[in-house]
C-alpha cells in the first residue's frame, strides 16, 4: 500500500483531482452564478466566466429573505441542538457503561431503537407532543377518569396545555432526542481502560467527579467531532422548521431559502437565489474548518 | 500504618468461585508479596482488600475494623496499577495531587506536598509532564507518587514492574524496597515473578488456585516448602521431583529402577510419594561413585556465573545447578549425589509436605 512509482503517483493524483472536481464543480457553479446578472443567469448556456452583479446579487438576498435574523435563528437551533446532543450523549452513555442497575439494557435498547425511528418517521405524533407538552399527561388523565374526578369534586375543568410552537425550545429538543451521538459516546467509554476508573476510585473521585475529571476531557475530541457533526445536521434540517414554525420570526435561514426560488411563472431570479444559497452554506463551513482538527481526531483514533 | 485481618474470604463470579476461604495475619508494617501463578486469584484478593471488588464471604478488617462495606476511599489504602493507570491528559504534578484536590485540600498546601513527593522519588524536573511524555520507569514512580501522597494505611501493588524491562525491574525493586523502609507502611504487593517476591518480601504468600498453599519469610518457604505446587513453584530452576512409592524396606523410585532406604513412620505400603530435591542441592561426582546416582548429560545451559546441566534418569528429566568449572558433554555419563537433609518428600495424593521420613543415600537397584 505504501508503494512509490511515478505511474502510480499519477493515476492516485488523478483519482484524488476528479473527485475533487467532483465535490468542488457544485459549489463553483452557484459562485458563479450568483455572480451574474438576471439576464446573464437566464442564458442557455449559462457562462462559466464569473459576472460583475455578485456584491449585488448578495445584499437583494440578504434584504429580500430577511436573512440577518434568520441565519440568526439557525444558528441559535443548530448550536443548541450540538451542545444538546453532545451533553445528553455523553451522560446516557456514561449511565450505560458505567453503572449495573435493574433495566439497563432494556433501556439501551430502547435508545438503539431510536436509531431506526428518525424524526420524519415519528413526525405526527413528535408534532402532536410539541403542539402540547402536557398533551400526554391530559390523556392519563382523562384515560383514568381523574379529570372528571376533579371536576366534580372541586368544579374545575383540567385543561393542560402548553404549546412549544413558535419557540426555539421546540426547535431544537426533538433533534436532540436521538441515540447516534449515544453509541459514538458509547464506543469511546469502552476503550478507556478499567484500571484508570479504579485509579479514580481510589483517589476517592465519585462518579460524578469521575465523568466530569477525567471522563469529559478525555473525550474532548469526540465531543468536536460529535458537536460538528450534530451542528451541520441541525443547520441543515428542513421538515422539522417548516413545520413547527408558523410564524416567520423563528423561521430558520434554510426554510427561507424557498422565498428566494423563483416561482413558475414569477421572474426566473437564479442569480439571487444562488447568492442566497452561498450565504446560507457559509456557516457550516467556517464551523468544519474551525473544527477540523479535533473532528478528525475524534473519528480516527481514541488518544492512547 | 495498620494491620489487615482476612478471615476466610471469598470470592465468585456468577458460579465460578475463585478465591477459597483466604486466611491472613499482615502485621502493621509488613511487607507481604503474594505469588502465584497468573489466574490464581492474587488480583482478585488484592482488589478485595481494596474495595474494587466485592467480597463474596468472609471478612476483611483494616486496623481491627471490619471494611466489607466500605468504599475504596474509606478503607486508607492506595493501589499502584499494573499499567500505572495514570490520567493521560493530566500533568505528572495534577496526576500525584489529583487524590488530594478531591478531597479538598487547599492549593497551597497540596503544590507543597506534590513537592516533598516529588523530592522523594526524584520527579521534580518532570512535574509538568504529560503521562505520555514519560518512559516507563518515570511513569512508574509517579505511579508510586499518586499512592505515596496520601499517606495510607495500606499500600497496595498488583504487578506494578511487570511492564517494565530488566534492569529497570531490579532499580525499581530495589526503590521499593528503600520507599517501605522509609515509610514502613503496611504493604501488599501481588506479583507471579518469584525473584521479585523473595527479594522483596518480609513475608511470602504463596497462592495456587484461590487459596493459601504456604506463608512464610522466604527462607522458610524455600528451605521447607509446604507442598509439592510450593516446591516446584519457588526456586529457579524448579525442584526435581521423583515419583515413588512406600515398599516394606523404604521407598522404590523411578517406578523401581532407584530404591532408597527410609523408614516407612506408618505410611502404608503402597503409599504414592514425591521426592524431591533442589537442583543447587545436587553435586556432581564421576560416574559409579558408590551412593551417587548414575544419569546421562542431556544439556547444559550456560550462566556465567555457574550453569544448569540437564540430565535423564532413567527417564526422567532431572536438573543440576553448579558453580564448578567442569563442563560435561552432552551425552557423557555423570553421578549424581546428595546427602538426606536435602530431600523434600511430598504426599502424591494431597501434595502435602510429609516430614516422617528419615532417608538415606538412595542405591541403584540390582
Ligand atoms: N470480572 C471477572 N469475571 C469473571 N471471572 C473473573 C473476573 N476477574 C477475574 N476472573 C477470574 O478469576 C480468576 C483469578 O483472576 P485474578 O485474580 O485476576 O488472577 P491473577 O492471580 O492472575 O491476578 C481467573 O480465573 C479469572 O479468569
Ligand atoms: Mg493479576
Amino acid at each position: 500500500m505504501v508503494e512509490r512509482t511515478p505511474i502510480l503517483n499519477f493515476f492516485t493524483h488523478l483519482i484524488l483531482f476528479v473527485g475533487f472536481v467532483f465535490c468542488v464543480a457544485p459549489f463553483v457553479i452557484v459562485a458563479i452564478a450568483a455572480s451574474h446578472s438576471l439576464k446573464e443567469v437566464n442564458d442557455v448556456p449559462m457562462s462559466l466566466l464569473p459576472g460583475s452583479e455578485f456584491w449585488v446579487n448578495i445584499k437583494t438576498a440578504w434584504t429580500t429573505a430577511d436573512l440577518g435574523p434568520k441565519l440568526f435563528n439557525s444558528f441559535v437551533m443548530a448550536a443548541g441542538v450540538a451542545a444538546g446532543k453532545v451533553i445528553i450523549s455523553a451522560l446516557t452513555a456514561f449511565s450505560i457503561v458505567y453503572f449495573r442497575y435493574p433495566g439497563r439494557m432494556l433501556i439501551f435498547w430502547l435508545i438503539f431503537v431510536t436509531l431506526m425511528l428518525p424524526l420524519e418517521v415519528r413526525i405526527v405524533p413528535t408534532y402532536a407532543v410539541v403542539a402540547n407538552v402536557m398533551s400526554p399527561y391530559q390523556a392519563i388523565l382523562d384515560v383514568t377518569g381523574l379529570s372528571w374526578l376533579i371536576e366534580k369534586v372541586s368544579g374545575v375543568q383540567v385543561s393542560l396545555s402548553l404549546g412549544l410552537l413558535n419557540s426555539y425550545t421546540g426547535l431544537i429538543m426533538p433533534l436532540i432526542a436521538t441515540a447516534t451521538g449515544t453509541f459514538l459516546y458509547r464506543q469511546f467509554f469502552l476503550t478507556v481502560p478499567d484500571e484508570l476508573t479504579e485509579a479514580a476510585r481510589m483517589d476517592g473521585a465519585g462518579a460524578l467527579r469521575f465523568f466530569i475529571d477525567i471522563l469529559l476531557p478525555l473525550s474532548r475530541n469526540n465531543m468536536a467531532a460529535l458537536g460538528t457533526i450534530m451542528f451541520l445536521w441541525a443547520w441543515n434540517q428542513y421538515l422539522w422548521p417548516l413545520l413547527i414554525t408558523t410564524d416567520a420570526s423563528h423561521a430558520t435561514a434554510v426554510t427561507e431559502l424557498k422565498q428566494l426560488i423563483p416561482n413558475v411563472g414569477g421572474i426566473p431570479e437564479w442569480n439571487i437565489a444562488m447568492a442566497g444559497t452561498l450565504i446560507v452554506m457559509l456557516p457550516p463551513l467556517v464551523v468544519v474548518v474551525a473544527m477540523q482538527r479535533w473532528f478528525v481526531r475524534g473519528l480516527i483514533a481514541t488518544e492512547k | 500504618m495498620a494491620s489487615i485481618t482476612i478471615r476466610d474470604v471469598r470470592k465468585s463470579y456468577a458460579k465460578m468461585q475463585v478465591v477459597h476461604g483466604v486466611n491472613l495475619d499482615i502485621a502493621s508494617g509488613e511487607f507481604v508479596v503474594i505469588l502465584g501463578p497468573s489466574g490464581c486469584g492474587k488480583s482478585t484478593l488484592l482488589r478485595m482488600i481494596a474495595g474494587l471488588e466485592e467480597i463474596s464471604g468472609g471478612t476483611i478488617a483494616i486496623d481491627g475494623k471490619v471494611v466489607n462495606t466500605l468504599e475504596p476511599r474509606e478503607r486508607g489504602c492506595a493501589m499502584v496499577f499494573q499499567n500505572y493507570a495514570l490520567y493521560p491528559h493530566m500533568s505528572v504534578a495534577q496526576n500525584i495531587g489529583y487524590s488530594l484536590k478531591v478531597a479538598g485540600v487547599p492549593v497551597a498546601e497540596r503544590a507543597q506536598r506534590i513537592q516533598a513527593v516529588a523530592r522523594i522519588l526524584e520527579l521534580e524536573h518532570l512535574l509538568d509532564r504529560k503521562p505520555m511524555a514519560l518512559s516507563g520507569g518515570q511513569r512508574q514512580r509517579v505511579a508510586m507518587g499518586r499512592a505515596m501522597i496520601r499517606e495510607p494505611k495500606v499500600f497496595l501493588f498488583d504487578e506494578p514492574l511487570s511492564n517494565l524491562d530488566a534492569k529497570l525491574r531490579v532499580q525499581m525493586r530495589s526503590e521499593i524496597r528503600k520507599l517501605h523502609r522509609r515509610l514502613s507502611a503496611t504493604s501488599v504487593f501481588v506479583t507471579h515473578d518469584q525473584v521479585e517476591a523473595m527479594t522483596l518480601a518480609d513475608r511470602l504468600v504463596v497462592m495456587n488456585g484461590g487459596r493459601v498453599e504456604q506463608v512464610g519469610t522466604p527462607a522458610e518457604v524455600y528451605s521447607r516448602p509446604a507442598s509439592r505446587f510450593v516446591a516446584t513453584f519457588v526456586g529457579a530452576p524448579a525442584m526435581n521431583m521423583l515419583e515413588g512409592e512406600v515398599t516394606l524396606d523404604g521407598l522404590s523410585l523411578l517406578g523401581g529402577s532407584r530404591k532408597l532406604n527410609v523408614s516407612r513412620a506408618g505410611l502404608p505400603v503402597g503409599s504414592k510419594i514425591a521426592v524431591g530435591i533442589r537442583p543447587e542441592a545436587v553435586r556432581l561426582v564421576a560416574p559409579g561413585t558408590p551412593g551417587a546416582l548414575d544419569a546421562t548429560v542431556d544439556l547444559v545451559e550456560e550462566l556465567g556465573a555457574g550453569r544448569v546441566i540437564y540430565v535423564d534418569l532413567d527417564g526422567a528429566a532431572f536438573s543440576v545447578v553448579t558453580s564448578e568449572t567442569a563442563h560435561p558433554a552432552p551425552g557423557s555419563a555423570v553421578g549424581l549425589q546428595f546427602s538426606e537433609a536435602d530431600l523434600h518428600f511430598f504426599s502424591s495424593e494431597t501434595g502435602s509436605r510429609l516430614d516422617v521420613f528419615k532417608a538415606s543415600m538412595p542405591v541403584p537397584a540390582l
